[in-house]
């Protein structure tokens, strides 16, 4: 029998010939023991092909840093449901259904993700258009006191759209139901053809918040692709800028959490130095969001030896500011008041669910792909994982800010020792016939990129899986039997992407 | 005469005035320069000048809701007493008319924001009105501490009747009075830890949900009403706290003016200060303030 999975590692390439493509019943046999063995699902897709629809499945196994992959063909128009015995696999299966136009038999929740048009279907079929967005069967819980409440899909305030439907009796939340695909660009269909620039910026933008994490990922595989060697210092200025990334993003999640709670004086400095975070990427960049700074093969802009300098002495001057500021957060009793407790999610939860990020790590869940399936400058230089027990906001918000403070330590410790001086190297051609995987760990957790390329070298699919396809569903489970009051804050504390998800 | 003028030319003058002194000191706990003193007046008058839109599920209630409201309010300023002033408008048993004019404003509102059939309002009138359950008996209890000490079930002569010696007498009384009342000035008028006049977010609001729907002058209407009440609650607590009185009818105003003041900054430090309660512990609060002046009402009945 063949082995079930091929290996690789994370920014690791494979040849399509190797990887195995299995009957549908041994598929789901195989992913079945790999996930009662350990594995975790990282991406699961579907991809068209002449005689019907591939789809690929990449698992990790955290403690050998190795990234499984292996495949099935459905030729026919069903197929089953493996979301009862693996529920990290429902948000992925109704995805593969909606894209490839398949009917998901034994799935508990079969409905759409996005309210797309399919990606492709199998040979012969011609799929009908997808239903009006929003429209669909929410869970319904019948009663004399129970009410529903909709909300958005436009909000008061700034936020992008989304539909939140509750179940409510009285203030308690009985069941949240979210239905999003409102952001829907179709980027995983712009994705499909010749790598190049466009493809680079699109996707900076798969996220806005998240260009550093969203770029190294696509550039770790074209270079995968094109067995690219990065330069020492250009691995150095992702790393920082990463950082700087992720600094920014908890900082303003920080602020906007007591914002919310209705703590202003820490609301308002967050507010700020998340500022000041942005204009330190700007100024390695020139793009206070890290736009065009990760380019394959290295990085477009270098840290001059001043510039070192001058980020170093900023970022001092920044800890001062933030320490001071969210010191003011744990030391009001009402704010701890109100963040214990709330939007419980437990760590059994978390690990069915198949949570990343902080999120997940706020319940107990060790994982980080920076120390799991290290990449870049993280495989020479260790960043601390922090984790929390209580799975509430709390511990949110706390996990959020003992990342700031590594992150300052990590980008001081990189900043007084540059190596090397180049920073890109040219990039060769991309391979044609191959998949290439790459994990990174932005700030809301990990980001999967995934490239399968044709005969040709040009990418025939292209899948993303942002940190928010995991955890949008951690929010609904953690307003289960919580108050409707409490939604906000619980929101906010998980703070994830609607276009990341939507893509 | 004067009095009355000067009576009637701060109650419709002032009260927007005291929100914008709540706006600049969080603004200044918040290390910002803040909004303009006299925001909250323009606000208004630009709200004045713009159009209406009604819902078309809504009837007349929704019309009448702010309307309604606002008139209740007017009347009871007519009957509080501003620093060591009478009231224009005083009679024995004035004080239930005056609890219970906010009791008809509240009626209007929150039947207005039913009236829209919102889920969002709904909620937020739901809370309203579980809230102010437990916020009338503190207002009553105080109320009658006071008609004990005075003899007098009118607004005017109780209030006057709290003095300097009257302080020395029966101080802790009184003091548990103020922190009671105090809490009823907060949960009544939507300021943190209660409720977040600040929000967005329509999931979390107790008053402000409720008025969503209402806009241009109806809007400018709850407003005004909301600051007017703000002003009255403020005015009866300021009555109490500052017990003196110089005999200078004019010095006696700009005491009066400053007091109100002071206790918008007050109560602008409690909102930079703290974080709201969740909203299951809001009538642990309410009930916490309703014992603090049980407890005064039995120190002077003793």
């Amino acid at each position: 029998m063949s082995p079930a999975m091929v290996f690789t590692q994370n920014g690791g390439v494979l040849s399509r010939r190797e990887i195995p493509q299995h009957a549908p019943e041994r598929f789901a046999q195989a992913l079945l023991t790999a996930l009662t063995g350990g594995w975790r699902v990282v991406s699961y897709f579907g991809m068209q092909e002449e005689d019907g629809v591939r789809l690929f499945c990449l698992l990790s196994f955290k403690s050998h840093a190795t990234i499984g992959v292996m495949s099935t063909l459905v030729t026919g128009k069903s197929f089953y449901s493996l979301v009862p015995q693996a529920p990290q696999l429902h948000l992925f299966e109704r995805e593969i259904a909606e894209q490839f136009y398949l009917n998901l038999e034994g799935h508990p929740w079969p409905k759409p993700v996005r309210f797309a048009p399919p990606l492709g279907s199998l040979p012969g079929e011609t799929p009908e258009p997808p239903p009006t967005i929003g429209v669909m069967d929410f869970y319904r819980v019948e009663g004399q006191e129970v009410h529903e409440v909709a909300v958005g899909p436009v909000h008061a305030g700034i936020i992008e759209p989304g539909h939140f439907r509750f179940q409510c009796f009285g203030e308690e939340v009985m069941h949240l139901e979210i239905s999003l695909g409102y952001q829907h660009r179709g980027v995983e269909r712009m994705m499909q053809g010749r790598p190049g620039e466009r493809m680079r910026k699109l996707m900076e933008t798969v996220a806005g918040d998240t260009s550093i994490g969203h770029g190294t990922a696509y550039a770790m595989v074209v270079e995968a692709l094109s067995e690219t060697r990065v330069p020492a210092r250009a691995q150095v200025v992702r790393g920082i800028a990463l950082e700087l990334e992720r600094l920014a993003n908890h900082t303003g999640d920080l602020g906007a959490i007591a914002g919310d709670v209705g703590y202003l004086p820490t609301a308002s400095f967050c507010g700020r130095i998340r500022g000041d975070f942005l204009n330190m990427t700007a100024g390695i960049c020139g793009s206070r969001f890290g736009r065009d700074l990760v380019l394959p093969g290295g990085v477009r802009f270098d840290l001059a030896a001043d510039g070192a300098g001058q980020l170093s002495d900023r970022i001092k001057v920044a800890r001062e500011e933030v320490q001071n500021a969210v010191d003011l957060l744990w030391d009001t009793p009402s704010v701890l008041a109100r963040l214990e407790g709330a939007g419980v999610v437990s760590e059994q939860t978390a690990i069915e669910l198949g949570l990343v990020g902080p999120a997940a790590r706020a319940s107990g869940l060790n994982r980080d792909i920076r120390r799991d399936h290290p990449f870049g400058i993280y495989s020479m230089s260790q960043i601390p994982v922090e984790t929390a027990k209580s799975g509430d906001v709390y511990a949110r918000t706390l996990v959020r800010w003992l990342e700031i403070e590594k992150s300052l330590d990590f980008i001081e410790e990189q900043l007084s020792q540059l190596p090397g001086v180049s920073v890109a190297n040219p990039v060769r051609e991309v391979a044609g016939d191959h998949l290439a995987v790459a994990l990174t760990e932005g700030w809301r957790g990990e980001i999967c990129h995934v490239a399968v390329t044709d005969a040709r070298g040009h990418f025939q699919r292209y899948k993303v899986t942002d940190p928010s396809f995991h955890n949008w569903t951690g929010l609904a489970l953690a307003l289960r039997g919580g108050q409707i009051s409490d939604f906000p804050l619980c929101n906010k504390s998980f703070n994830l992407s609607y276009c990341g998800f939507d893509l | 005469m004067i009095d009355t003028i000067f009576h009637v030319v701060l109650v419709l003058a002032m009260p927007p005035l005291l929100l914008g002194v709540i706006g600049k000191t969080k603004a200044a706990f918040a290390g910002r320069v803040g909004a303009p003193f006299l925001q909250p007046y323009y606000d208004m008058a630009r709200l004045m000048k713009k159009g209406i839109v009604l819902s078309d599920s809504t009837t007349w209630i929704f019309r009448a809701g702010p309307v309604v409201t606002l008139a209740a309010t007017l009347f009871a300023a007519l009957l509080v007493p501003l620093g060591k002033h009478p009231a224009p408008v005083s009679f024995e048993g004035d004080m239930i008319l005056f609890a219970y004019l906010f009791a008809l404003g509240r009626f209007f509102t929150t039947t207005a924001a039913l009236d829209t059939a919102s889920s969002f309002e709904g909620m937020g009138a739901a809370r309203e009105v579980s809230f102010s359950c437990l916020a009338e008996p503190t207002l009553f209890f105080a109320l009658i501490t006071l008609t004990r000490l005075s003899g007098t079930m009118s607004l005017t002569p109780m209030l006057q009747h709290v003095t300097l010696p009257v302080w020395m007498a029966t101080g802790a009384s009184l003091l548990l009075l103020l922190a009671g009342l105090f809490v009823v000035l907060l949960a009544e008028n939507c300021r943190i830890p209660f409720d977040d006049p600040n929000t967005h977010l329509e999931l979390t609001m107790i008053h402000e949900v409720m008025v969503l729907d209402h806009s241009g002058p109806y809007f400018s209407c709850v407003l005004y009403g909301a600051a007017l009440k703000l002003y009255l609650l403020g005015a009866l607590f300021v009555n109490i706290a500052l017990p003196f009185a110089s005999g200078n009818p004019y010095v006696d105003w700009v005491v009066f003016a400053a007091g109100m003041l002071l206790l918008a900054v007050a109560i602008g430090v409690v909102e930079s200060v703290m974080a709201r309660l969740r909203l299951i512990r809001v009538p642990q609060l309410l009930v916490a303030a309703l014992i603090l002046t049980a407890f005064s009402l039995v120190l002077v009945v003793r």
